[in-house]
Protein backbone atom coordinates (compact mmCIF):
# COMPACT_ATOMS: atom_id res chain seq x y z
CA UNK A 1 0.00 0.00 0.00
CA UNK A 2 1.02 3.57 -0.66
CA UNK A 3 2.47 5.69 2.05
CA UNK A 4 0.14 8.19 3.58
CA UNK A 5 1.88 11.51 3.77
CA UNK A 6 4.98 9.82 5.01
CA UNK A 7 3.20 7.48 7.40
CA UNK A 8 3.66 3.86 6.57
CA UNK A 9 1.01 1.37 7.60
CA UNK A 10 2.14 -1.78 9.35
CA UNK A 11 0.87 -5.13 8.11
CA UNK A 12 -1.71 -5.34 10.90
CA UNK A 13 -2.93 -1.83 10.20
CA UNK A 14 -3.34 -2.65 6.52
CA UNK A 15 -5.51 -5.63 7.39
CA UNK A 16 -7.63 -3.49 9.70
CA UNK A 17 -7.93 -0.77 7.09
CA UNK A 18 -9.15 -3.19 4.46
CA UNK A 19 -11.36 -4.81 7.04
CA UNK A 20 -12.93 -1.42 7.63
CA UNK A 21 -13.41 -0.69 3.92
CA UNK A 22 -14.94 -4.10 3.27
CA UNK A 23 -17.20 -3.85 6.33
CA UNK A 24 -18.44 -0.45 5.16
CA UNK A 25 -19.09 -1.71 1.62
CA UNK A 26 -21.09 -4.73 2.74
CA UNK A 27 -22.90 -2.64 5.37
CA UNK A 28 -23.80 -0.17 2.64
CA UNK A 29 -25.01 -2.92 0.32
CA UNK A 30 -27.12 -4.73 2.92
CA UNK A 31 -28.34 -1.37 4.20
CA UNK A 32 -29.57 -0.31 0.77
CA UNK A 33 -31.00 -3.81 0.52
CA UNK A 34 -33.38 -2.84 3.32
CA UNK A 35 -35.20 -0.87 0.67
CA UNK A 36 -37.25 -2.99 -1.69
CA UNK A 37 -35.07 -2.26 -4.72
CA UNK A 38 -32.83 -5.28 -5.26
CA UNK A 39 -35.61 -7.38 -6.70
CA UNK A 40 -37.07 -4.56 -8.75
CA UNK A 41 -33.69 -3.76 -10.27
CA UNK A 42 -32.64 -7.36 -11.02
CA UNK A 43 -29.82 -7.46 -8.46
CA UNK A 44 -31.26 -10.58 -6.87
CA UNK A 45 -31.49 -12.14 -10.34
CA UNK A 46 -27.71 -12.14 -10.70
CA UNK A 47 -26.61 -15.76 -10.14
CA UNK A 48 -25.62 -16.23 -6.51
CA UNK A 49 -27.34 -13.02 -5.41
CA UNK A 50 -30.84 -14.37 -4.72
CA UNK A 51 -30.23 -13.88 -0.98
CA UNK A 52 -30.07 -10.11 -1.48
CA UNK A 53 -33.86 -9.96 -1.92
CA UNK A 54 -34.48 -11.73 1.39
CA UNK A 55 -34.92 -8.93 3.91
CA UNK A 56 -34.28 -11.19 6.89
CA UNK A 57 -30.96 -12.39 5.42
CA UNK A 58 -29.70 -8.89 4.56
CA UNK A 59 -30.90 -7.67 7.95
CA UNK A 60 -28.92 -10.37 9.78
CA UNK A 61 -25.78 -9.63 7.74
CA UNK A 62 -26.23 -5.91 8.40
CA UNK A 63 -26.40 -6.57 12.15
CA UNK A 64 -23.35 -8.86 12.11
CA UNK A 65 -21.29 -6.31 10.22
CA UNK A 66 -22.56 -3.49 12.44
CA UNK A 67 -21.06 -5.52 15.27
CA UNK A 68 -17.71 -5.73 13.47
CA UNK A 69 -17.85 -2.00 12.70
CA UNK A 70 -18.50 -1.16 16.35
CA UNK A 71 -15.52 -3.30 17.32
CA UNK A 72 -13.26 -1.71 14.71
CA UNK A 73 -14.32 1.83 15.60
CA UNK A 74 -13.81 1.19 19.30
CA UNK A 75 -10.35 -0.17 18.46
CA UNK A 76 -9.40 2.78 16.23
CA UNK A 77 -10.59 5.36 18.77
CA UNK A 78 -8.85 3.72 21.72
CA UNK A 79 -5.70 3.12 19.71
CA UNK A 80 -5.66 6.74 18.57
CA UNK A 81 -5.81 8.03 22.12
CA UNK A 82 -3.44 5.42 23.53
CA UNK A 83 -0.68 5.65 20.95
CA UNK A 84 -1.57 6.95 17.49
CA UNK A 85 -2.10 10.56 18.54
CA UNK A 86 1.62 10.96 19.13
CA UNK A 87 2.60 9.64 15.71
CA UNK A 88 0.09 11.31 13.39
CA UNK A 89 -2.84 13.63 13.42
CA UNK A 90 -6.22 13.53 11.78
CA UNK A 91 -6.91 15.53 8.64
CA UNK A 92 -10.00 17.72 8.31
CA UNK A 93 -11.54 15.16 5.93
CA UNK A 94 -11.12 12.64 8.74
CA UNK A 95 -13.05 14.93 11.10
CA UNK A 96 -15.86 15.18 8.56
CA UNK A 97 -15.97 11.41 8.12
CA UNK A 98 -15.83 10.90 11.88
CA UNK A 99 -18.80 13.25 12.39
CA UNK A 100 -20.79 11.42 9.73
CA UNK A 101 -19.83 8.04 11.18
CA UNK A 102 -20.87 9.19 14.64
CA UNK A 103 -24.28 10.15 13.26
CA UNK A 104 -24.59 6.86 11.37
CA UNK A 105 -23.64 4.82 14.42
CA UNK A 106 -25.97 6.72 16.78
CA UNK A 107 -28.98 6.51 14.44
CA UNK A 108 -28.06 2.86 13.82
CA UNK A 109 -28.08 2.17 17.55
CA UNK A 110 -31.54 3.71 17.77
CA UNK A 111 -32.66 1.54 14.84
CA UNK A 112 -31.43 -1.52 16.74
CA UNK A 113 -33.20 -0.35 19.91
CA UNK A 114 -36.40 0.21 17.95
CA UNK A 115 -36.35 -3.40 16.81
CA UNK A 116 -36.23 -4.73 20.36
CA UNK A 117 -39.48 -5.93 21.85
CA UNK A 118 -40.96 -3.52 24.41
CA UNK A 119 -39.27 -0.54 22.77
CA UNK A 120 -41.44 1.84 20.77
CA UNK A 121 -40.50 5.39 19.89
CA UNK A 122 -42.91 8.12 18.95
CA UNK A 123 -43.90 8.19 15.25
CA UNK A 124 -41.93 11.41 14.67
CA UNK A 125 -38.76 10.05 16.22
CA UNK A 126 -39.09 6.76 14.32
CA UNK A 127 -39.34 8.69 11.07
CA UNK A 128 -36.38 10.87 12.05
CA UNK A 129 -33.98 8.02 12.87
CA UNK A 130 -34.98 5.97 9.83
CA UNK A 131 -34.56 8.82 7.36
CA UNK A 132 -31.44 10.30 8.97
CA UNK A 133 -29.65 6.91 9.08
CA UNK A 134 -30.14 6.60 5.33
CA UNK A 135 -29.39 10.29 4.67
CA UNK A 136 -26.12 10.26 6.63
CA UNK A 137 -24.97 7.12 4.82
CA UNK A 138 -25.65 8.76 1.46
CA UNK A 139 -23.60 11.83 2.48
CA UNK A 140 -20.83 9.51 3.74
CA UNK A 141 -20.75 7.63 0.44
CA UNK A 142 -20.44 10.89 -1.53
CA UNK A 143 -17.76 12.19 0.84
CA UNK A 144 -15.79 8.91 0.69
CA UNK A 145 -15.90 8.90 -3.12
CA UNK A 146 -14.87 12.58 -3.23
CA UNK A 147 -11.89 12.01 -0.90
CA UNK A 148 -10.90 8.89 -2.81
CA UNK A 149 -10.79 10.84 -6.08
CA UNK A 150 -9.00 13.84 -4.58
CA UNK A 151 -6.61 11.56 -2.70
CA UNK A 152 -7.25 13.19 0.68
CA UNK A 153 -6.31 10.79 3.48
CA UNK A 154 -7.56 10.25 7.02
CA UNK A 155 -4.27 10.94 8.71
CA UNK A 156 -1.08 12.89 8.24
CA UNK A 157 2.11 12.30 10.10
CA UNK A 158 2.84 14.35 13.17
CA UNK A 159 5.76 16.62 12.10
CA UNK A 160 7.49 16.43 15.49
CA UNK A 161 7.67 12.65 15.10
CA UNK A 162 8.63 12.56 11.44
CA UNK A 163 11.91 10.83 10.82
CA UNK B 1 -55.13 17.75 -3.55
CA UNK B 2 -53.90 14.69 -1.71
CA UNK B 3 -50.40 15.08 -3.08
CA UNK B 4 -49.95 18.48 -1.52
CA UNK B 5 -51.19 17.21 1.79
CA UNK B 6 -48.82 14.29 1.58
CA UNK B 7 -45.85 16.47 0.89
CA UNK B 8 -46.72 18.99 3.54
CA UNK B 9 -47.36 16.47 6.26
CA UNK B 10 -44.21 14.61 5.30
CA UNK B 11 -42.12 17.74 5.75
CA UNK B 12 -44.00 18.59 8.91
CA UNK B 13 -43.34 15.07 10.18
CA UNK B 14 -39.64 15.41 9.37
CA UNK B 15 -39.37 18.76 11.13
CA UNK B 16 -41.34 17.57 14.09
CA UNK B 17 -39.02 14.62 14.19
CA UNK B 18 -36.01 16.84 14.85
CA UNK B 19 -37.40 17.78 18.20
CA UNK B 20 -39.28 14.58 18.58
CA UNK B 21 -37.61 13.18 21.66
CA UNK B 22 -40.30 14.86 23.68
CA UNK B 23 -43.25 13.79 21.57
CA UNK B 24 -45.58 11.99 23.88
CA UNK B 25 -47.18 8.66 23.24
CA UNK B 26 -50.75 8.32 22.17
CA UNK B 27 -53.31 8.50 24.90
CA UNK B 28 -55.22 5.37 25.72
CA UNK B 29 -58.99 5.29 25.69
CA UNK B 30 -60.43 5.95 29.09
CA UNK B 31 -62.65 2.90 28.74
CA UNK B 32 -59.69 0.62 28.26
CA UNK B 33 -56.96 2.44 30.14
CA UNK B 34 -54.93 0.30 32.49
CA UNK B 35 -53.14 1.57 35.57
CA UNK B 36 -50.19 2.58 33.40
CA UNK B 37 -49.75 2.94 29.66
CA UNK B 38 -50.04 -0.65 28.66
CA UNK B 39 -50.62 -2.35 25.37
CA UNK B 40 -54.19 -3.06 24.46
CA UNK B 41 -55.12 -6.38 22.97
CA UNK B 42 -58.29 -7.79 21.49
CA UNK B 43 -59.88 -11.11 22.32
CA UNK B 44 -61.74 -12.95 19.56
CA UNK B 45 -63.92 -15.79 20.78
CA UNK B 46 -64.61 -17.66 17.55
CA UNK B 47 -67.45 -19.71 19.08
CA UNK B 48 -69.62 -16.61 19.10
CA UNK B 49 -69.17 -15.37 15.53
CA UNK B 50 -72.14 -15.95 13.21
CA UNK B 51 -70.37 -14.64 10.10
CA UNK B 52 -72.84 -11.78 9.54
CA UNK B 53 -70.08 -9.45 8.24
CA UNK B 54 -71.46 -6.50 10.21
CA UNK B 55 -67.87 -5.85 11.35
CA UNK B 56 -66.61 -5.87 7.76
CA UNK B 57 -69.23 -3.34 6.77
CA UNK B 58 -68.64 -1.13 9.81
CA UNK B 59 -64.90 -1.08 9.17
CA UNK B 60 -65.49 0.08 5.60
CA UNK B 61 -67.88 2.82 6.67
CA UNK B 62 -65.87 4.18 9.57
CA UNK B 63 -62.55 4.11 7.74
CA UNK B 64 -63.83 5.23 4.35
CA UNK B 65 -61.97 8.57 4.60
CA UNK B 66 -58.67 6.72 5.04
CA UNK B 67 -59.13 4.59 1.93
CA UNK B 68 -56.96 5.32 -1.12
CA UNK B 69 -58.16 7.75 -3.76
CA UNK B 70 -55.76 6.91 -6.58
CA UNK B 71 -55.12 9.27 -9.48
CA UNK B 72 -55.32 7.73 -12.91
CA UNK B 73 -53.60 7.11 -15.20
CA UNK B 74 -50.92 5.63 -12.96
CA UNK B 75 -47.35 6.77 -13.53
CA UNK B 76 -45.56 4.44 -15.94
CA UNK B 77 -43.27 2.21 -13.95
CA UNK B 78 -39.81 0.87 -14.70
CA UNK B 79 -38.65 -1.75 -15.12
CA UNK B 80 -41.66 -3.37 -16.74
CA UNK B 81 -41.76 -6.22 -14.23
CA UNK B 82 -43.18 -3.81 -11.61
CA UNK B 83 -46.85 -4.59 -11.42
CA UNK B 84 -49.69 -2.23 -10.64
CA UNK B 85 -51.95 -3.17 -7.71
CA UNK B 86 -55.27 -1.55 -8.39
CA UNK B 87 -58.23 -2.27 -6.14
CA UNK B 88 -60.08 0.96 -6.83
CA UNK B 89 -62.60 -0.77 -9.12
CA UNK B 90 -62.90 -3.75 -6.78
CA UNK B 91 -63.40 -1.84 -3.59
CA UNK B 92 -66.45 -3.87 -2.60
CA UNK B 93 -64.59 -7.17 -2.50
CA UNK B 94 -65.11 -8.44 1.06
CA UNK B 95 -63.90 -12.04 0.94
CA UNK B 96 -60.24 -11.15 1.43
CA UNK B 97 -58.01 -8.32 2.61
CA UNK B 98 -57.61 -5.45 0.15
CA UNK B 99 -56.61 -1.78 0.50
CA UNK B 100 -60.36 -1.12 0.84
CA UNK B 101 -61.20 -4.09 3.04
CA UNK B 102 -59.17 -4.31 6.23
CA UNK B 103 -61.07 -7.18 7.83
CA UNK B 104 -62.82 -10.19 6.33
CA UNK B 105 -64.58 -13.28 7.62
CA UNK B 106 -62.77 -16.56 7.26
CA UNK B 107 -64.66 -19.86 7.47
CA UNK B 108 -63.66 -23.38 8.37
CA UNK B 109 -65.84 -26.48 8.51
CA UNK B 110 -64.40 -29.05 10.88
CA UNK B 111 -65.61 -32.01 12.93
CA UNK B 112 -65.97 -31.34 16.61
CA UNK B 113 -67.11 -34.15 18.94
CA UNK B 114 -68.10 -36.22 15.90
CA UNK B 115 -70.29 -33.42 14.52
CA UNK B 116 -69.54 -31.28 11.51
CA UNK B 117 -69.43 -27.63 12.45
CA UNK B 118 -68.64 -24.42 10.60
CA UNK B 119 -66.72 -21.69 12.36
CA UNK B 120 -66.36 -18.14 11.14
CA UNK B 121 -64.04 -15.49 12.50
CA UNK B 122 -62.81 -12.02 11.59
CA UNK B 123 -59.27 -11.79 10.22
CA UNK B 124 -57.17 -8.64 10.03
CA UNK B 125 -53.77 -7.38 11.18
CA UNK B 126 -52.68 -9.13 14.39
CA UNK B 127 -50.97 -5.98 15.77
CA UNK B 128 -47.82 -7.85 16.77
CA UNK B 129 -45.98 -6.85 19.92
CA UNK B 130 -42.71 -6.58 18.00
CA UNK B 131 -44.00 -6.12 14.46
CA UNK B 132 -41.50 -6.89 11.68
CA UNK B 133 -43.53 -4.70 9.32
CA UNK B 134 -42.76 -1.64 11.47
CA UNK B 135 -39.28 -2.69 12.62
CA UNK B 136 -38.07 -3.28 9.10
CA UNK B 137 -39.85 -0.43 7.32
CA UNK B 138 -36.98 1.58 5.83
CA UNK B 139 -38.87 4.90 5.95
CA UNK B 140 -40.41 4.86 9.37
CA UNK B 141 -43.82 4.84 7.67
CA UNK B 142 -44.98 1.77 9.61
CA UNK B 143 -44.76 2.21 13.36
CA UNK B 144 -45.84 0.52 16.49
CA UNK B 145 -47.65 2.78 18.92
CA UNK B 146 -47.31 2.47 22.66
CA UNK B 147 -50.90 1.31 22.99
CA UNK B 148 -50.13 -1.78 20.93
CA UNK B 149 -51.37 -0.59 17.54
CA UNK B 150 -49.21 -1.05 14.47
CA UNK B 151 -50.03 1.63 11.95
CA UNK B 152 -48.83 2.47 8.46
CA UNK B 153 -48.79 6.21 7.83
CA UNK B 154 -50.30 6.62 4.37
CA UNK B 155 -48.66 10.06 3.96
CA UNK B 156 -45.17 8.54 4.21
CA UNK B 157 -45.49 4.99 2.87
CA UNK B 158 -43.99 4.52 -0.61
CA UNK B 159 -45.72 1.22 -1.27
CA UNK B 160 -42.62 -0.93 -1.69
CA UNK B 161 -44.54 -3.78 -0.04
CA UNK B 162 -41.65 -4.81 2.19
CA UNK B 163 -43.99 -4.84 5.19
CA UNK B 164 -46.19 -7.37 3.43
CA UNK B 165 -43.22 -9.54 2.57
CA UNK B 166 -41.83 -9.62 6.10
CA UNK B 167 -45.24 -9.98 7.79
CA UNK B 168 -45.75 -13.65 8.67
CA UNK B 169 -49.39 -13.30 7.55
CA UNK B 170 -48.74 -10.97 4.59
CA UNK B 171 -51.42 -8.59 5.84
CA UNK B 172 -50.72 -5.13 4.31
CA UNK B 173 -52.25 -4.60 0.86
CA UNK B 174 -51.02 -2.24 -1.82
CA UNK B 175 -52.86 0.35 -3.86
CA UNK B 176 -50.92 1.94 -6.72
CA UNK B 177 -51.36 5.57 -7.72
CA UNK B 178 -51.55 7.18 -4.29
CA UNK B 179 -49.08 8.65 -1.86
CA UNK B 180 -45.70 10.25 -1.57
CA UNK B 181 -44.00 8.20 -4.29
CA UNK B 182 -45.88 10.26 -6.88
CA UNK B 183 -43.92 13.31 -5.68
CA UNK B 184 -40.48 11.68 -5.74
CA UNK B 185 -39.54 9.32 -8.56
CA UNK B 186 -42.89 7.78 -9.50
CA UNK B 187 -41.49 5.70 -12.33
CA UNK B 188 -38.46 4.36 -10.51
CA UNK B 189 -39.16 4.04 -6.80
CA UNK B 190 -42.23 3.08 -4.82
CA UNK B 191 -45.56 1.89 -6.07
CA UNK B 192 -48.36 3.39 -3.96
CA UNK B 193 -49.30 2.91 -0.35
CA UNK B 194 -49.84 -0.14 1.85
CA UNK B 195 -53.12 -0.39 3.74
CA UNK B 196 -54.29 -2.51 6.64
CA UNK B 197 -56.32 -2.39 9.85
CA UNK B 198 -55.11 0.46 12.07
CA UNK B 199 -57.32 -0.80 14.91
CA UNK B 200 -59.30 2.42 14.55
CA UNK B 201 -56.50 4.37 16.26
CA UNK B 202 -58.45 7.61 15.93
CA UNK B 203 -61.53 6.16 17.62
CA UNK B 204 -59.32 4.70 20.35
CA UNK B 205 -57.78 8.16 20.82
CA UNK B 206 -61.26 9.50 21.45
CA UNK B 207 -61.90 6.81 24.03
CA UNK B 208 -64.20 4.93 21.66
CA UNK B 209 -64.20 1.29 20.63
CA UNK B 210 -62.95 0.12 17.23
CA UNK B 211 -65.87 -0.04 14.79
CA UNK B 212 -65.78 -3.81 14.29
CA UNK B 213 -65.93 -4.43 18.03
CA UNK B 214 -68.67 -1.89 18.65
CA UNK B 215 -71.02 -3.14 15.93
CA UNK B 216 -70.78 -6.89 16.49
CA UNK B 217 -74.19 -8.22 17.55
CA UNK B 218 -72.62 -11.29 19.16
CA UNK B 219 -69.90 -9.48 21.12
CA UNK B 220 -67.27 -11.68 19.50
CA UNK B 221 -64.44 -9.23 20.18
CA UNK B 222 -63.29 -7.47 23.28
CA UNK B 223 -60.49 -4.95 23.83
CA UNK B 224 -58.53 -4.28 26.99
CA UNK B 225 -55.08 -4.27 28.60
CA UNK B 226 -53.14 -7.22 27.20
CA UNK B 227 -52.58 -8.94 30.55
CA UNK B 228 -56.29 -9.01 31.28
CA UNK B 229 -57.15 -10.17 27.75
CA UNK B 230 -54.60 -13.00 27.87
CA UNK B 231 -55.90 -14.04 31.27
CA UNK B 232 -59.46 -14.09 30.04
CA UNK B 233 -58.46 -16.05 26.93
CA UNK B 234 -56.81 -18.67 29.12
CA UNK B 235 -59.84 -18.85 31.38
CA UNK B 236 -62.14 -19.47 28.41
CA UNK B 237 -59.73 -21.99 26.87
CA UNK B 238 -59.58 -23.84 30.16
CA UNK B 239 -63.34 -23.89 30.51
CA UNK B 240 -64.01 -25.18 26.99
CA UNK B 241 -60.86 -27.26 26.76
CA UNK B 242 -59.92 -25.02 23.86
CA UNK B 243 -56.98 -23.43 22.09
CA UNK B 244 -55.33 -20.03 21.83
CA UNK B 245 -53.76 -18.31 18.82
CA UNK B 246 -51.88 -15.02 18.82
CA UNK B 247 -50.50 -15.01 22.35
CA UNK B 248 -47.12 -16.48 21.40
CA UNK B 249 -47.24 -16.29 17.59
CA UNK B 250 -44.54 -14.10 16.08
CA UNK B 251 -43.22 -13.47 19.58
CA UNK B 252 -46.64 -12.31 20.79
CA UNK B 253 -49.46 -10.32 19.19
CA UNK B 254 -52.24 -8.09 20.43
CA UNK B 255 -54.94 -10.22 18.84
CA UNK B 256 -55.82 -13.32 20.81
CA UNK B 257 -58.15 -15.90 19.24
CA UNK B 258 -59.83 -18.58 21.34
CA UNK B 259 -61.25 -21.69 19.69
CA UNK B 260 -62.71 -25.01 20.78
CA UNK B 261 -60.83 -26.75 17.92
CA UNK B 262 -57.07 -26.74 17.33
CA UNK B 263 -55.97 -23.92 15.04
CA UNK B 264 -54.08 -26.34 12.80
CA UNK B 265 -57.42 -27.98 12.10
CA UNK B 266 -59.04 -24.65 11.24
CA UNK B 267 -56.02 -23.74 9.16
CA UNK B 268 -56.31 -26.92 7.08
CA UNK B 269 -60.04 -26.47 6.55
CA UNK B 270 -60.10 -22.81 5.51
CA UNK B 271 -59.33 -21.04 2.27
CA UNK B 272 -55.91 -19.43 2.31
CA UNK B 273 -53.82 -17.52 -0.17
CA UNK B 274 -53.46 -13.94 -1.34
CA UNK B 275 -55.18 -11.63 1.12
CA UNK B 276 -56.35 -14.67 3.12
CA UNK B 277 -53.91 -15.25 5.98
CA UNK B 278 -53.16 -18.67 7.48
CA UNK B 279 -53.44 -19.80 11.10
CA UNK B 280 -50.18 -21.73 11.30
CA UNK B 281 -47.77 -21.52 14.23
CA UNK B 282 -45.39 -18.60 13.69
CA UNK B 283 -41.87 -18.24 15.09
CA UNK B 284 -40.73 -14.83 16.35
CA UNK B 285 -39.61 -13.03 13.17
CA UNK B 286 -37.45 -10.56 15.09
CA UNK B 287 -35.68 -13.12 17.30
CA UNK B 288 -32.50 -12.89 15.17
CA UNK B 289 -32.38 -9.13 15.73
CA UNK B 290 -32.99 -9.44 19.47
CA UNK B 291 -30.19 -11.96 19.92
CA UNK B 292 -27.70 -10.06 17.78
CA UNK B 293 -28.56 -6.79 19.51
CA UNK B 294 -27.57 -8.32 22.84
CA UNK B 295 -24.31 -9.60 21.37
CA UNK B 296 -23.61 -6.16 19.89
CA UNK B 297 -22.75 -4.75 23.31
CA UNK B 298 -19.63 -6.94 23.40
CA UNK B 299 -18.16 -5.64 20.11
CA UNK B 300 -16.92 -2.21 21.28
CA UNK B 301 -15.55 -3.73 24.48
CA UNK B 302 -13.54 -6.21 22.41
CA UNK B 303 -12.23 -3.33 20.28
CA UNK B 304 -11.11 -1.36 23.32
CA UNK B 305 -9.50 -4.43 24.87
CA UNK B 306 -7.53 -5.08 21.66
CA UNK B 307 -6.25 -1.49 21.56
CA UNK B 308 -5.26 -1.56 25.21
CA UNK B 309 -3.50 -4.87 24.68
CA UNK B 310 -1.57 -3.42 21.75
CA UNK B 311 -0.56 -0.28 23.68
CA UNK B 312 0.58 -2.42 26.61
CA UNK B 313 2.67 -4.62 24.33
CA UNK B 314 4.30 -1.56 22.77
CA UNK B 315 5.21 0.07 26.08
CA UNK B 316 6.65 -3.22 27.24
CA UNK B 317 8.68 -3.58 24.04
CA UNK B 318 9.81 0.05 24.35
CA UNK B 319 10.95 -0.56 27.90
CA UNK B 320 12.74 -3.76 26.96
CA UNK B 321 14.64 -2.08 24.15
CA UNK B 322 15.53 0.83 26.43
CA UNK B 323 16.81 -1.65 29.03
CA UNK B 324 18.83 -3.43 26.37
CA UNK B 325 20.43 -0.17 25.33
CA UNK B 326 21.46 0.64 28.86
S1 LIG C 1 -69.93 -8.71 13.37
FE1 LIG C 1 -69.39 -10.18 14.94
S2 LIG C 1 -70.66 -11.96 14.48
FE2 LIG C 1 -70.72 -10.67 12.68
S3 LIG C 1 -69.06 -11.47 11.40
FE3 LIG C 1 -68.18 -9.83 12.60
S4 LIG C 1 -67.32 -10.83 14.39
FE4 LIG C 1 -68.71 -12.29 13.44
S1 LIG D 1 -49.69 -8.97 11.53
FE1 LIG D 1 -48.27 -8.32 9.95
S2 LIG D 1 -48.95 -6.28 9.41
FE2 LIG D 1 -49.88 -6.75 11.37
S3 LIG D 1 -48.44 -5.96 12.92
FE3 LIG D 1 -47.91 -8.10 12.59
S4 LIG D 1 -46.32 -8.00 11.02
FE4 LIG D 1 -47.38 -6.05 10.97
S1 LIG E 1 -60.14 -2.34 14.34
FE1 LIG E 1 -60.98 -0.73 13.01
S2 LIG E 1 -59.64 -0.76 11.24
FE2 LIG E 1 -59.30 -2.69 12.28
S3 LIG E 1 -60.69 -4.14 11.33
FE3 LIG E 1 -61.75 -3.28 13.11
S4 LIG E 1 -62.89 -1.57 12.29
FE4 LIG E 1 -61.37 -2.09 10.75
Amino acid sequence: MKQTDGYEFSGGQKVLRWGYVLTMIVLGFTGFGQMPIFKRYYISDIPGMAWSADFYVTHTIHYLLAMILLGLLAYFISDYFLSGRKKFHLTSSAYLKISLLTGIVITGIFRVLKNLPDVSFSPGFTLFIDISHLGLVMVYVFAAIFFLITGVKWISINPSRAV
Amino acid sequence: MPNKISRRSFIKGGLAAVGALGVSSLPLPSTAKGADQKELATLIDIRKCIGCEACVEACGEVNESKFPKPQKPFPKMYPKRVKVSDWSDKRYVTDRLTPYNWVFIQEATVTLDGKEETFSFPRRCMHCQNPPCADLCPWGAARKLKNGITRIDSDICLGGSKCKKVCPWHIPQRQTGVGLYRDILPSFAGNGVMFKCDRCYDKIDQGELPACIEICPEKVQKIGPRDAIVKEAHAIAKKINGYIYGEKENGGTNTIYVSPVPFEKLNTAMEKGRGRPHLRPVQDSMAHADNLAKAMVIAPLAGIAAAVGKAYKFTKNDKNSEEERE
